[in-house]
């Protein structure tokens, strides 16, 4: 599989990073050395392999239901730019 | 020639946890915007997800309610896209492998009649915040409440065939939630919303392109906007013109639907699992232990209020299995059902089909009704007295049989007192509204009234004779009437002899000795 320069830009578009022409030159270059190693690992024969979905061979720990948090409101709201009412502000979405 | 319609749902329930999906802040719901918010749902670097085994738990659930297949491993991914109810950037979803496969939901066509609607998936995920789009200085207000809120997302194979089915579907998973006990199905407060995947083709062509109309939030909503859509399809291809893939949003007010504004990038979600959570282990134990737990369910308890004995309902439970069970004997038939066998132990009521499903509508009437048999009422007279008189009552109070304040054991004892003929069915109905009014709770409540009002019936022979004289002395035109040959004449003196017993005469005996004194 290869890359294309539009699929850079729009994978870049996608993620909200920007970059230039020159950087998504240079991206281009090491994503494309990454799905070159990604070809070679489909040479492997995989038939009857569970697909692995976690690095680690570990399920995952669970909670009780149990209500544990207090309303912090007043110290997450203290670092954020700009409150009212309660509501987080952001720029303006328009729907 | 004429369109098919084919329509697949994708429901949210909201579950009924007391803590989110991946946090310890609580789901009530009205609290003030961003105060049970925590670090985990308002996405503050450096925190970590815990899943909350009561969700996983009611997944469960709702797997073994509707036949599936539970995984054993299933995998959380992330869904990525940018929107500030959004703070983390990506919903935390299942995508490849989800906690349940298959199953099916059984519903009545008005064209088609009983149907099985297939079932692909349910999987787990958390609900976004909510935008408040109102002015603020030209910004956006963002409340966290709803953020990491527990969802079971419930999709259907395209099996339906028109908005009727679309709506006794959704009807049916609303119900059935709520009898599993896994949502509160509060649909106005967003608890249980639908997206409608609606298309047309002609029969036996492949399926058209789809439009998924989205978070459609009752079951009128539904049924117009999926009517809409298909005529706007129609219209669309009749023109000549072709149908685009894409999302759209129902305008109650203006009943049509239009397209959400189209982005280019909106369907790439770019999935994957996410590194923070590893896969999720579901034993076969848990399993066991949910199905042990589980709720009698509304078609078992249909079939077994309608079944006269306990070999009936194996009869029945068999014969509506859907598949060709002949060659397998009832017995071994029971002992493959676990349900089944759990059901063959409790009581039998022999109640038509009708009254059966009216009171498995939802789980409180069919567990009042059954706490009324068990207080020693007839079947047949306490199905009739909660289909109607506390139906009514209900509707007139505007309340749930839940919050009745006429206990099923007070019912019990009134509907002792028609069986042994202390009062009649009239008079019943009276001192049913003396119960509602004052609250009844007791097997002995209706006793009181009968006598605290004086309300026994009259069935002693000389007392009722001597009332018959008294209307016949009184009545001679009547009575001339009757001999004569006016067969309505007679009633018209057995309504005076009740009248004169102030209802409590016993109309059987009034009849028979009114005729014999006539006679």
């Amino acid at each position: 599989m290869t890359l294309t320069l539009d699929q850079v830009r729009r994978i870049a578009h996608l993620a909200r990073i920007e970059i230039d022409a020159s950087e998504a030159d240079a991206v281009h270059a090491k994503l494309e050395s990454i799905f070159e190693m990604i070809n070679r690992l489909q040479a492997v024969d995989t038939q009857g392999v569970v697909p692995m979905s976690h690095a680690q061979d570990v399920s995952l720990p669970m909670r009780e239901d149990a209500v544990s948090e207090t309303d912090r409101r007043a110290d997450y709201q203290r670092v954020a730019p700009a409150v009212e009412d309660g509501l987080y502000l952001v720029p303006r979405v328009v729907e | 020639m004429t369109w098919e319609v084919v329509i697949g749902l994708e429901t949210h329930a909201q579950l009924s946890t007391a803590s989110k999906i991946f946090s310890g802040a609580a789901t009530a719901f009205g609290a003030a915007p961003n105060t049970p918010a925590s670090a985990v749902d308002i996405a503050l670097p450096g925190v970590l997800p815990v899943l909350n085994k009561g969700a996983v738990e009611r997944a469960i659930r709702f797997g073994l309610a509707v036949g599936a297949t539970i995984n054993t491993l299933s995998v959380f991914a992330r869904k990525n896209y940018f929107y500030p109810d959004l703070p983390k950037g990506y919903q935390i979803s299942q995508f490849e492998i989800p906690v349940v496969n298959g199953g099916e939901i059984a519903i009545v066509s008005p064209t088609r009649g009983e149907i099985r609607v297939r079932l692909t998936r349910a999987h787990l995920e958390e609900d976004a915040g909510k935008s408040l789009h109102e002015d603020y200085h030209g910004m956006t207000g963002i409340d966290l409440n709803r953020a990491g809120t527990p969802l079971l997302e419930i999709v259907s194979e395209p099996d339906m065939r028109s908005s009727d089915e679309a709506v006794a579907y959704a009807k049916s998973l609303h119900e059935l939630v709520r009898w599993i006990e896994i949502c509160d199905g509060n649909m106005q407060e967003g608890s249980f919303r639908c997206d409608a995947n609606v298309s047309i083709r002609r029969p036996g062509e492949p399926l058209g392109t789809r439009c998924e109309i989205k978070t459609l939030n009752s079951f009128r909503f539904l049924q117009q906007a999926i009517d809409f859509e298909v005529r706007r399809q129609i219209a669309v291809i009749e023109d000549g013109g072709t149908i685009v893939q894409e999302t759209r949003l129902y305008d109650p007010d203006r009943n049509q639907t239009r397209s959400m504004r189209s982005k280019e990038d909106a369907q790439d979600y770019r999935y994957f699992p996410d590194p923070d959570l590893p896969p999720l282990a579901i034993d076969r134990g848990w399993i066991e232990r949910v199905r042990r737990d589980m709720p009698e369910l509304a078609p078992m308890r249909r079939l077994r209020f309608s079944a006269t004995s306990r070999e009936h309902l194996v009869e029945l439970v068999k014969g509506g299995a859907g598949v060709d069970l002949s060659e397998m004997s009832d017995q071994v038939y029971e002992e493959s059902n676990p349900a089944l066998q759990a059901s063959g132990q409790r009581p039998t009521h022999g109640l038509t089909l009708a009254d059966a499903s009216a009171l498995v509508q939802d789980r409180a009437t069919a567990d009042y009704f059954e706490s009324t048999v068990a207080g020693g009422a007839d079947a047949k007279a306490a199905a009739n007295w909660v289909l109607g008189e506390v139906a009514a009552a209900l509707n007139r109070a505007g309340i749930g049989i839940a919050a009745a304040p006429v206990s099923p054991a007070a019912l019990a004892g009134l509907l002792a007192r028609i069986a042994d003929g202390t009062i009649s069915g009239k008079i019943a109905k009276e001192i049913f509204d003396a119960m509602w009014a004052s609250g009844a709770r007791g097997a002995r409540d209706a006793d009181a009234i009968i006598d605290a009002k004086g309300l026994r019936q009259i069935s002693d022979e000389g007392a009722i004779e001597r009332l018959v004289d008294e209307v016949i002395a009184g009545n001679a035109g009547i009575v001339a009437e009757f001999r004569a040959g006016r067969e309505k004449a007679f009633n018209s003196l057995v309504g005076k002899v009740m009248a004169a017993s102030r209802g409590k005469a016993n109309p059987g005996q009034v009849n028979a000795i009114l005729r014999r004194k006539l006679g």
